[in-house]
């Protein structure tokens, strides 16, 4: 069997007494897409934030691309990892945030030249072509220079999206990309997340609330409940015939609610 | 628009307090009192930017610095900002002469001034550093920049911009702060303004002279920080007005 992209082995997160993950599993393949869904607080964000090393995780280790991300390997045993070690593996990974998050004083331009010229040390000329392309590619080729404020908010999650494939990730984790928006701007972001999945080769993990979306763009589906993967499979099973109880429970009251 | 108004507001004043003092025989005070004036900005100038410099160190050594480093800037903050000004200029200037360290007044002066307005300025930086959302850390860890580099280039500049209002307060606190070096033989604008005062009794026109001169120079920090405010706040606040 080939290496899976992204493998967490018996994940704990807890904050004081409240665990939020519970000795999690779960591989995820090089390319797949995987859609996790869940009520709120089942530990859902939380996945891809530890994934993103924005939250420490308590017990387990997580797996990028076969490595260590949290920890690395010496004289034989698993030691927590130094930086240098933590940013070469976390370098696999780029995060879309639900608020964007764009750097306010900087262009759109500057936000996707940013880390390529000051962390992966890209010329400035190389990395604004490259970051033109992007914004070209998400649809903002004609507003490179305008600042965040000066965007709607599904600009701004399409700048966002530039800026972290600008740093060339092997896996891209969505978090309620679409939360923060209006309804009408949904739509725009939605179709740049599907032009990415057919055009480049990357792997996906995001966590929504659009089922439909979900429905037809992953490859697979995770139900989170409780901390724990309460339900998995292929969309159309999750969606169509629901084994689990919860999950049942969760989709009638999703749909109810649109 | 409101800037244009407190320089017009400023220079306004400041012709109107020579015009008068021209009239009104004050003319003969204005030389020495100008002389005084220019010790003052000097010393105003270099205790501001001797503040600016620490306050950065030492919210930085105590934000992000280790342990001893840390330490030093919470003693360095907290004795700073907990003792008088007045006895930190004494201190500097008679007892460090007792320890071998004989400085010139003018340097006392702005060492005093500056540590003194850099321990509150720390606060300042600390809280504005704070004020940045935490999203903008998460978005520059996904971007896998180290954390120096993220001060720098994410944090410190969008704090900059929440920093400058309370750093002209600063400013100006520490203007008004430079009349004490009138006590370690400085001739500042206080210094002068006494020592005419003695020789002459003309109280009523030096003092008010001197007033004016203090509130031309405070009104011109708060003008000069308010054009930074302008620029540094241009590249967020865009489009916002539209």
């Amino acid at each position: 069997m080939t290496t899976p992209m992204v493998k967490f082995d018996k994940v704990t997160k807890r904050y004081g007494s409240l665990t939020v993950l519970d000795s999690l599993d779960l591989e995820i393949a090089a390319n797949e897409k995987v859609a996790i869904i869940g009520p709120s607080g089942s530990g859902k964000t939380t996945v891809l934030r530890m994934l993103m090393t924005l939250e420490r995780i308590n017990e387990g280790i997580i797996y990028v691309d076969g490595e260590p991300l949290t920890h690395m390997e010496k004289n034989g045993t698993l030691v927590p990892a130094d930086q240098r070690h933590l940013r070469r593996v976390r370098g696999n990974i780029g995060m879309v945030f639900q608020h964007f998050n764009l750097f306010p004083h900087m262009s759109a331009i500057r936000n996707c030249m940013e880390a390529p010229v000051n962390v992966l040390g890209m010329p400035k000329a190389e990395a604004r072509e490259r970051a033109a392309e992007l914004l070209d590619m998400v649809g903002l080729g004609d507003k490179v220079d305008q600042y965040p404020s000066q965007l709607s908010g599904g600009q701004q999650q399409r700048v966002a999206i530039a800026r972290a494939l600008a740093m060339r990730p092997k896996v891209m984790l969505f978090d309620e990309v679409t939360s923060a928006l209006d309804p009408e701007l949904v739509g725009e972001v939605l179709n740049v997340i599907r032009k990415l999945g057919s055009e480049h080769n990357l792997t996906m993990l995001m966590v929504t609330h659009q089922m439909g979306f979900a429905r037809e763009f992953a490859d697979r589906v995770c139900f989170f409940y409780g901390g724990k993967i309460a339900e998995e499979g292929a969309p159309d099973e999750i969606f169509s015939n629901p084994e689990n109880e919860r999950t049942r429970q969760f989709l009638s009251a999703v749909l109810e609610a649109n | 628009m409101q800037l244009r108004s407190l320089a017009i507001c400023a220079i306004v004043f400041f012709t109107a307090g020579l015009a008068v003092a021209s009239f009104a025989g004050f003319r003969e005070f204005i030389p020495g009192l100008l002389e005084g004036a220019l010790v003052t900005i000097q010393i105003t100038i270099g205790g501001c930017v001797l503040a600016v410099v620490m306050a950065l160190l030492a919210a930085m050594a105590k934000m992000y610095g280790p342990a001893p480093l840390r330490w030093l800037a919470v003693a360095y903050i907290e004795v700073f900002r907990g003792t008088s000004a007045l006895v930190q200029l004494f201190w500097l200037f008679f007892v460090l002469p007792h320890f071998g360290i004989l400085l010139e007044p003018l340097t006392v002066a702005i060492a005093a001034l500056g540590l003194n307005v850099g321990a509150y300025g720390a606060e300042v930086v600390r809280g504005a550093v704070n004020a940045v959302p935490r999203g903008q850390w998460e978005a520059s860890v996904a971007l896998n920049m180290p954390r120096t580099l993220a001060l720098r280039r994410i944090i410190l500049p969008q704090a900059f911009i929440a920093m400058i209002p309370p750093w002209g307060n600063l400013f100006i606190e520490l203007l008004k702060a430079t009349a004490l070096v009138s006590l370690i033989t400085i001739s500042d604008l206080a210094f002068k303004a006494q020592q005419m005062n003695q020789t002459t009794f003309r109280t009523i026109e030096i003092f008010t002279i001197v007033l004016v001169m203090y509130l031309a120079i405070s009104i011109l920090i708060t003008v000069g920080m308010r054009w930074l405010e302008s620029i540094a706040a241009r590249g967020i606040a865009r489009g916002r007005s539209q």
